[in-house]
């Protein structure tokens, strides 16, 4: 299927990107970045936005950098700018692990990071990412600029709090200490599938013990979250295979799993018991 | 809205002046605008990759990509593998380890597996697999292609 026309503007500094947006988005219009969630849609015809603003030509948004204690992407880092770590210590490792499980080589040279979140897919590994390291996200509009906790923008499936002129310019990842722990885990049918499940784990050990645990978990539920219940089996305790088994079966109740024709409920809750735990083995090899 | 726009899509280093409405995948401008026909269109939704070209030497899907995004990239296709009668080595490995059968998908493969090694030429046989499973093939089984793409591999790397 071919998408329906519609008319291109390419903007190339983000001012009139914002711009482009206040006075095309009441017409239906929508940004364009990597395009491979939205071309897609579009030529199944689900979506036939009458302007796209294509911000591949924008100097500057392909910034990815530390700034303070954080990693800033900007709108037009593609998902392949993570195949090898970008920074040195965990993040950059996690990152280069993760990405890994993203659709396709050529898919990833094009997606953007920014894109899969906007895009909000609660099965998006950089939902999961993003919303268990409590990213930050830097929201521009001619209205004004805000800074957005991911709690608050990532709100259901393919849904933000992005309103219809705002663009999300840059994506916020803090540091992780040097000694952080990580783990990630995905279950999809087939390789570069959509994960039916994923978990993702931070957590360092102080002592031989368990601090600051972060279990995140994506493709369960409308959105990629925290799982507040698991973390607090594992703070304070010792890693062990019991324990491991005692969060999975934290985060299988604690969800309200989403359903569809190929996954009940109740095998939905088993994939998040077996994935948390796999992850969390995963972190300690 | 269904205006049309001049771009020039550069196309194994001839240039290709079109006329394409925004709309115009990559794909169909290749094969339609400028009679390339060597790149194949199966699924037009980013599942198959038959339509994988190389746009400033990365590995694409076509079909996601409009013709205007491409105006003057470099993009190369499968007519420009060989040199002359001389076959790319990596078309040379399909034929000698049988990595095609009726051949809808081997534009795509070859376009994929060359821009892939020639971006990461010590990538590991593992990641080569899991290069190759971007792609879909309905006759092979697979086997033949990640044989051959291993082949082509060493001779790529000792060139
Ligand atoms: C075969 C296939 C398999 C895939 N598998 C996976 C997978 O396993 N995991 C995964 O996470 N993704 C997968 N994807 C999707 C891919 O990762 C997309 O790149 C990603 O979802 C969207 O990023 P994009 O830059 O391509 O956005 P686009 O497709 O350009 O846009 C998507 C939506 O977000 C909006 N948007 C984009 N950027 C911004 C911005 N900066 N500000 C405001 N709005 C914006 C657009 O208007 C549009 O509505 C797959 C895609 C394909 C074709
Ligand atoms: S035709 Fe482009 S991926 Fe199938
Ligand atoms: S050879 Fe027929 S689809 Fe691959």
């Amino acid at each position: 299927m071919k998408p329906a026309p519609f008319t291109r503007h390419v903007p190339r500094t983000v001012d009139e990107v914002v711009s482009a947006l206040a006075e095309f988005a009441p017409l239906d219009g929508r940004i364009l970045a990597g395009g491979q969630s939205l071309v897609p849609i579009m030529a199944f015809r689900m979506a036939r936005p009458a302007h796209l603003i294509d911000i591949n030509e924008v100097e500057g948004l392909d910034r990815l950098a530390v700034d303070g204690d954080y990693l800033s992407i900007g709108a037009r880092v593609r998902h392949g700018a993570f195949h090898k770590p970008v920074i040195d210590g965990p993040l950059g490792k996690l990152l280069a692990f993760v990405v890994s499980h993203i659709a396709h080589y050529p898919i990833r040279m094009r997606g953007t990071f920014c894109g899969s979140l906007a895009h909000a897919d609660p099965a998006s590994e950089w939902c999961l990412v993003a919303a268990t390291l409590d990213a930050q996200l830097v929201v521009k509009s001619v209205r004004g600029d805000r800074i957005v906790d991911v709690t608050d923008f990532l709100e259901g499936i393919m849904s933000t709090s992005l309103a219809e002129d705002e663009f999300l310019a840059e994506a916020r990842l803090p540091l992780l200490p040097d000694d952080t722990k990580f783990g990630f885990y995905e279950f999809s049918r087939r390789a570069g599938d959509f994960a039916m499940s994923a978990a993702l784990v931070t957590y360092r050990l102080v002592d031989g013990v368990i601090t600051d645990a972060c279990v995140g978990i994506g493709g369960a539920e409308d959105r990629a979250r925290r799982i507040p219940e698991a973390e607090n089996v594992l703070n304070g305790q010792a890693p062990s295979p019991e324990l491991f088994v005692a969060a999975g079966e934290a985060a299988a109740t604690a969800i309200e799993p989403l359903e569809d024709a190929q996954t009940t409920a109740e095998y939905r809750r088993d994939l998040v018991r077996a994935v948390t735990r796999r992850a969390l083995e995963r972190s300690t090899q | 809205m269904s205006d049309k726009t001049d771009i020039t899509l550069t196309i194994n280093g001839q240039s290709h002046a079109i006329r394409v409405e925004s709309r115009r995948t990559l794909a169909d401008a290749i094969r339609e605008d400028c009679g390339q026909t060597g790149t194949h269109i199966g699924c037009e939704h980013g599942v198959c990759g038959a339509c994988t070209v190389l746009v400033n030497g990365e590995p694409v899907r076509s079909c996601l990509m409009f013709a205007q995004q491409a105006d003057g990239k470099q993009i190369r296709t499968v007519e420009g593998l060989a040199d002359g009668d001389e076959m790319h080595p990596m078309q040379r490995a399909f034929m000698e380890n049988h990595g095609l059968q009726c051949g809808f998908c081997t534009p795509g493969f070859l376009m994929l597996a060359v821009g892939v090694l020639e971006r990461e030429p010590d990538i590991s046989d593992h990641d080569l697999i899991d290069v190759l499973s971007s792609n879909l093939c309905r006759c092979t089984g697979y086997q033949n292609i990640i044989k051959a793409v291993r082949a082509a591999a060493v001779e790529m790397r000792q060139s």
